[in-house]
């Protein structure tokens, strides 16, 4: 290659390291706001917002998310849900992606056509709603594990092109001997497929842990809130409150004080409970992603990248 | 249960053995068994939670009460194409389906060229670590919810925010603006966080595509003298023309498919009129209203018009670029 040593090609350098740099602070800039602003003291914040570092260092918010047996409980549902779901559902997936793989299946052809309607039909959300009435899922915690139980057929997609990088004698080999397809696919495919399983992974138990729709669509009770949810709906009343106040803008007396009753004046606020809570809830799968990140592009890597 | 030889001995006895025998491996009954067992779960899963809602199709076509129960799916009044009647000529049709192609035509418009440009500029980074720590750090985003991102947001864009109050300090305003409360902001705040959330990670599979591209090629085309820049522009944007044209048909095919989760956390009452797409207009009919029927119409055009614009951009770009999905 050539080096970088004339002006034009160290401009460009540094240039690009410059961009770089300035996309790192503004996707990681709101995220950062959040955890000083819900470290920092409630009352203090209504002077103005926090930049750089909590003016008024407190723990206060966070005591009081992590006390909070509504939340914990939410957040009790939510990690179940994501084990359960995603622990189920890469079994199932590359099962059935395994035995898709297989050259000697018979009536291929039915597997792969039911897999495309399903990846380009559907329903959609009434007639699920009315399914999920009908099969006494609606309202139970049910309705977040078994219709979330296979991956879909896109990731079967992934699972087999990433199948095809295993010797084709491996395979043959194992069944000369007599092992069974549950053996070779427990000892043989899955131990040679961990990249593309842990990619999977965290890509399942991510989308469980942020999915807020199912709680939306088929529940009511209390009890079965997700983490997400909640705190939407935290979010929602709060701004309520807010916009309220920014149409009457002080005029309205009433308005003025209900805004002020929930602003609250001490360490603890409506605000800081709020981003205390969403930091929180996101924590789990921001400690997660880096570690599975060397596999990810094995994991999104589609047929059609790899042709 | 014989235990796995190693593959050179296995090899040899797998070819002796074809000789041996007119059998061929694997199409006996006990594999196929196993096989059909292993397929089962996600075989059954799919009829039911994907097949069977396809019958709920029916609703659209006809007078559907949801006091009739799931019989009435069946046996309710056929009304032909009411439904979809009444659908085209409601008032709020049109301005719900100009804020869905408009949130996601500019959006693709906005994010596939910064995408693009993010992942070219990534792809010049000559110290891997560096890349690393930027490939790690601009990922976050996408591992938030859009509850978490979305509500970041509104909290920055709020009246008394950081983004207003930045502004008013700076001079560039007089009063606070009302980015989630004016609809005329909606639109922006939905494509530019879109395009924050996803940019880094909308650039791993141009990164992968581009790690593909032969490297004799870079290095055949210096030694004829071409800079960076003509690099880029002529080996590697050609090298990742495929998985650019896939993108582009996911883009084109997904344009009435709004993004639920993202809209629905931004929408407020104030901001309705730029914030109503399709699928928060189903979800409100349908699970709000109670009008089953409509919603399933709704959902249903939409689908069919999704799928038109699938197969179409497909084509298209099966004639001009040589490549598509299939």
């Amino acid at each position: 290659m050539v080096g970088g040593n004339h002006a034009g090609e160290r401009l460009f350098n540094g240039l690009t390291i410059a961009i770089m740099i300035l996309l790192m602070i503004m996707t990681v800039y709101p995220f950062w706001f959040s955890v000083i602003s819900s470290f920092n003291s409630g009352g203090d914040l209504l002077r103005g917002p926090v930049f750089l570092w909590p003016r008024e260092f407190t723990f206060a918010s966070w005591k009081a998310v992590l006390s909070d047996q509504g939340i914990l409980y939410a957040a009790w549902i939510t990690a179940s849900r994501t084990v359960i779901v995603t622990a189920v559902s890469i079994l199932y997936t590359s099962m059935f992606a395994y035995a898709f793989s297989r050259p000697y299946l018979r009536r291929k052809a039915f597997y792969i056509t039911i897999g495309f309607i399903s990846m380009y039909f559907s329903g959609g959300l009434i007639p699920s709603y009315m399914l999920m009435n009908w099969l006494g899922l609606y309202d139970s915690y049910w309705v977040y594990i078994l219709p979330a139980l296979f991956g879909g057929f896109w990731n079967v997609i992934i699972f087999n092109a990433n199948y095809k990088g295993i010797p084709e004698a491996l395979f043959e080999s194992a069944k000369m001997d007599g092992a069974s397809e549950y053996r070779i696919f427990f000892q043989i495919v899955l131990p040679l497929s961990k990249p593309v399983l842990a990619a999977l992974s965290v890509f399942t138990a991510v989308n469980i842990w942020n999915d807020y729709g199912a709680t939306l669509y088929y529940t009511q009770s209390t009890d079965l809130q997700t983490l997400q949810y909640l705190i939407l709906r935290l979010i929602q009343s709060n701004r309520a409150v807010e916009n309220m106040m920014s149409m009457n803008n002080g005029t309205n007396l009433a308005v003025a004080n209900l805004l002020n009753n929930t602003g609250g004046v001490g360490n603890v606020t409506a605000r800081t409970i709020e981003l205390a809570a969403m930091v929180i809830a996101s924590l789990p799968m921001i400690i997660l992603y880096p570690f599975a990140q060397k596999f990810f592009v094995k994991g999104v890597l589609l047929g059609s990248v790899k042709g | 249960m014989a235990t796995i030889e190693p593959i050179t001995s296995a090899k040899k006895k797998n070819k002796a053995s074809r000789k041996q025998k007119s059998f061929r491996l694997g199409y006996d009954f006990r594999t196929q068994l196993e096989l059909k067992t292993m397929l089962l779960p996600a075989v059954f899963l799919i009829f039911l939670f994907d097949f069977t809602p396809l019958f709920g199709l029916l609703m659209a076509f006809k007078d559907f009460e949801p006091v009739m129960g799931i019989k009435g799916i069946f046996t309710a009044d056929w009304n032909g194409m009411a439904h979809f009647k009444r659908l085209f000529t409601n008032f709020q049709f049109w301005p719900m389906i100009r804020n869905t192609l408009g949130i996601n035509l500019l959006g693709a418009a906005v994010s596939i060229p910064c995408t693009l440009l993010f992942a070219l500029l990534l792809n010049e980074i000559r110290n891997s670590r560096f890349k690393a720590v930027v490939q790690t750090v601009t990922y976050l985003p996408h591992f938030l919810s859009w509850v978490i991102f979305g509500g970041l947001f509104i909290t920055l864009l709020n009246s008394d925010g950081i983004v207003n109050y930045v502004l008013l300090q700076l001079g560039f305003i007089d009063s606070p603006l009302q980015f989630l409360a004016d609809p005329k902001y909606f639109w922006g705040v939905a494509i530019a966080t879109g395009l924050l959330k996803d940019l880094g990670w909308g650039a791993i599979l141009y990164l992968a595509a581009m790690a593909g591209v032969d490297q004799s090629l870079h290095e055949a085309a210096a030694i004829d003298g071409a800079g960076r820049f003509k690099r880029m522009l002529h080996v590697t944007i050609p090298g990742i023309l495929p998985t650019l044209m896939v993108l582009i048909i996911f883009a084109v095919s997904g344009m009435l498919n709004n993004n639920f989760t993202q809209i629905y956390v931004l929408q407020n009452t104030l901001n309705l009129p730029a914030s109503q797409v399709i699928d928060t207009y189903v979800y409100q009919t349908g699970l709000l209203n109670f009008q089953f029927s409509s919603a399933t119409a709704i959902g249903l055009t939409k689908s069919v018009f999704a799928l038109v614009l699938l197969v179409g951009s497909n084509w298209i770009s099966n004639k001009i670029t040589k490549t598509g999905l299939f």
